[in-house]
C-alpha cells in the first residue's frame, strides 16, 4: 500500500471543511500512515474468493410501508438551528 | 469548413409520488409552509435510523421496467458525501455501483424517423432541501423537500440534436406519467433535467470535451439551452479555441448559457455503502409482481389508436403525449362516439382551448361522456358542426350535458324540409338582385343565400339541406 502524502491529507481535510495547522497536517499524515500500515496487515489474507462486504449484518429488505407519520412542528425543527428567519434555517451565503 | 456532430446525454431527476419520504414518514406534498414537513430523520439529527419506503423502491422498479431496464437483483444504498446547506447530513443517500435499473432504452421519433436512445442507469436517491437567498446576503433553507424520493435517469450519449433531446424528454415524461410513479411537473420541480453536451468533427469516434448544463426548467428551455450551447462550442472551436469542461447555467432572461465557475477541484464524493440501511434483494417474483402493475404505455396506445381506430400516426402521437388526454380520448370513444371525430374535437377544439387559456384538462368541466354525446348529436343530425362549437364552448365552461344545452338554448338543427323550404323561398324572394347575379353565373351568390338562411335560423338550419333546397329554389326562380 502506497503511503498517504501530506497533500492527500490536505485534500481530505478540505473536503471535510477542516482547517489544519502545519503541525496538525504533519501529525495526521504520520498518524494516518500508521493506521493504514496497521490495517494493511489484513492484505496478507487471500480474499480472492470472498464477495466484498457492504454491510456488517446479513439482514436484507428491511422496509416500511408508505405511511405518513407526524412531522416536527416548525418551532421544534428550528430549535437546533444556529440561526433562523421567516421559518427557515439561516446560513452564511453560498454561491455555486 | 469541418462539419460537427452534436453529442448529448441527459440526466433526469423525477420525484416519486409516494405519500411519505424515502426514509421517514414525513409528507412529500408540494407547497407546504417552509420546514413543516421535517423530522429528526430527514433533518439528519444524530442517532436516527432511516428505514426505506417500500413504495419508493417499487416505483423505481416500475419506472425501470417501463424504460426497458434490467433490474439489479442485488442492490444497496450508498452515501454520496459533500457539503452544501441543502443537505443536512452532509451526504446524500443515493446508489453508486448497483443502481436499481440499468441498460434500458426508449424509442423516440423525430422528423418521421424512429430511434432508440439508451438508458445507462436508473437509481433511487433522496432529494435535497431548497435554498433561497435573502436580500441581506444570507441563504435560507427549507427542508420540506429533503428526503423526497427521486429517481435519477441517465441516458447514453445517443442524442444527436436538441430536437432529439426534446423528443426524449417528452417520451420519458409520458412514460413516467403513464406508470403513475411521478406527477412529472417541471414547474413544481418534480421533473428536472441536466444535460451533457459536446461536439466532434463528423466521423471522429472520440467524444469532444463536454460541458454540463443546469437550470433548465422547461422542455422549451432545454432545447433552447442546447441549441445555444452547441452553437457556442462550434464558435469556440472554429476560432481556434478549446472547450473547457465546466458546468454552465441557462440564463433564461438573457437566453444564453453562462459558466458557473465552480471550484477547480474535481468532485470527490467518496461513496461508500450506507451502514444504516441494509441491502436489498429483488426476487424474480417481486419483479414480476411490479411488472404486472404497468399499464399500457404511450407507444402501445399510439399503435392501438392507429391500428384500431385508423387515426393518423401524428394525431395518435399528440393524443398519447399526456396520459390525461389519452384517457379522455379513450373514455370519449367508449361512449360510442366515432374515434376520428373524437380525436378531432379533442385535438383541435379542446387542446386548442386549453392552450389558448393556459389550462389543463383538470381545469375544465367538460367530460368525455359529454363530448361523446355531443359527437353523437352531430352524427344523428340533431345539431350541425357549427352549432356544436357553441355547445362545446358551453360544455367546457359549465360541464352541462350537450342535450340539456341544446334544449335550453333551442339549438336543435332545423331539418324539417317543409319549414326550411319556406325560409329559403322567402330569402330568395327578398333578394332579386342576388338571384340575377346567380343567373348571370356568379357562384358567390349561393354563399350569400346560405348566409341569409343561417341568419334567419340563427345558424340552426341543416347545412346540406339548405344547399340542396337553395339550388332547387334558384333553378325555379
Amino acid at each position: 500500500m502506497s503511503a498517504i502524502t501530506r497533500k492527500e491529507v490536505e485534500h481530505v481535510a478540505n473536503l471535510a471543511r477542516l482547517k489544519l495547522t502545519e503541525e496538525e497536517a504533519e501529525r495526521y499524515t504520520k498518524d494516518l500512515n500508521a493506521i493504514l500500515e496497521f490495517a494493511a496487515k489484513l492484505n496478507e489474507l487471500d480474499t480472492s474468493s470472498v464477495e466484498p462486504t457492504s454491510h456488517a449484518t446479513d439482514v436484507k429488505n428491511v422496509m416500511r410501508e408508505d405511511v405518513n407519520r407526524p412531522s416536527l412542528s416548525r418551532e421544534d425543527a428550528l430549535k437546533n438551528a444556529p440561526d433562523h428567519e421567516d421559518g427557515q434555517f439561516k446560513v452564511p451565503a453560498v454561491f455555486e | 469548413m469541418s462539419q460537427f456532430e452534436t453529442v448529448i446525454g441527459l440526466e433526469v431527476h423525477a420525484e416519486l409520488s409516494t405519500n411519505s419520504k424515502i426514509f421517514c414518514g414525513c409528507p412529500t406534498e408540494f407547497g407546504a409552509p417552509p420546514n413543516t414537513h421535517t423530522c429528526p430523520i430527514c433533518l439528519g439529527h444524530p442517532g436516527v435510523l432511516p428505514v426505506t419506503n417500500k413504495q419508493a423502491v417499487e416505483f423505481a422498479m416500475k419506472a425501470a421496467l417501463a424504460l426497458n431496464c434490467e433490474i439489479s437483483r442485488e442492490t444497496k444504498f450508498d452515501r454520496k458525501n459533500y457539503f452544501y446547506p441543502d443537505l443536512p447530513k452532509a451526504y446524500q443517500i443515493s446508489q453508486f455501483d448497483q443502481p436499481i435499473g440499468k441498460n434500458g432504452w426508449i424509442e423516440i421519433e423525430v422528423n418521421g424517423e424512429k430511434k432508440r436512445i439508451g438508458i445507462t442507469r436508473l437509481h433511487l436517491e433522496e432529494d435535497a432541501g431548497k435554498l433561497t437567498h435573502s436580500d441581506f446576503g444570507d441563504t435560507l433553507v427549507d427542508f420540506n423537500r429533503v428526503g423526497v424520493p427521486l429517481v435519477e435517469i441517465v441516458s447514453e450519449p445517443d442524442i444527436r440534436s436538441p430536437e432529439e433531446a426534446k423528443a426524449y424528454l417528452e417520451k420519458l415524461k409520458a412514460i413516467l406519467q403513464y406508470t403513475g410513479v411521478s406527477d412529472v411537473r417541471m414547474e413544481q420541480g418534480s421533473l428536472r433535467c441536466d444535460a451533457n453536451v459536446s461536439i466532434r468533427p463528423v466521423g471522429q469516434k472520440e467524444f469532444g470535451t463536454k460541458t454540463e448544463l443546469k437550470n433548465m426548467n422547461s422542455f422549451r428551455n432545454v432545447q433552447a439551452a442546447l441549441e445555444y450551447e452547441v452553437e457556442r462550442q462550434k464558435q469556440v472551436v472554429l476560432s481556434g479555441g478549446t472547450i473547457v469542461q465546466e458546468t454552465r447555467r441557462w440564463d433564461e432572461a438573457n437566453r444564453k448559457t453562462v459558466s458557473m465557475r465552480s471550484k477547480e477541484e474535481a468532485h470527490d464524493y467518496r461513496y461508500f455503502p450506507d451502514p444504516d440501511l441494509v441491502r436489498m434483494q429483488i426476487s424474480e417474483e417481486w419483479i414480476e409482481a411490479v411488472r404486472a402493475t404497468i399499464p399500457e404505455l404511450p407507444d402501445a396506445r399510439q399503435a392501438r389508436y392507429v391500428n384500431e381506430y385508423g387515426l393518423p400516426q401524428s394525431d395518435a402521437a399528440v393524443i398519447t403525449m399526456s396520459k390525461e388526454t389519452a384517457d379522455f380520448f379513450d373514455e370519449t370513444v367508449k361512449t360510442g362516439a366515432d374515434p376520428k371525430a373524437a380525436a378531432n374535437w379533442l385535438m383541435v377544439e379542446l387542446l386548442g382551448y386549453l392552450n389558448a387559456n393556459n389550462l389543463t384538462l383538470a381545469d375544465v368541466k367538460i367530460t368525455p361522456h359529454g363530448l361523446g354525446e355531443m359527437i353523437k348529436l352531430i352524427e344523428n343530425g340533431t345539431i350541425s358542426s357549427k352549432i356544436a362549437k357553441t355547445v362545446f364552448k358551453e360544455m367546457v365552461e359549465t360541464g352541462k350535458e350537450p342535450k340539456q344545452i341544446v334544449e335550453e338554448k333551442g339549438l336543435v338543427q332545423i331539418s324539417d324540409e317543409g319549414a326550411l323550404r319556406q325560409i329559403v323561398q322567402d330569402v330568395v324572394n327578398a333578394n332579386p338582385q342576388a338571384v340575377a347575379d346567380y343567373k348571370a353565373g356568379n357562384e358567390k351568390a349561393v354563399a350569400f343565400f346560405v348566409g341569409q338562411v343561417m341568419k334567419q335560423t340563427r345558424g340552426k338550419a341543416n347545412p346540406p339541406m339548405v344547399n340542396k333546397l337553395l339550388l332547387e329554389v334558384l333553378q325555379n326562380a
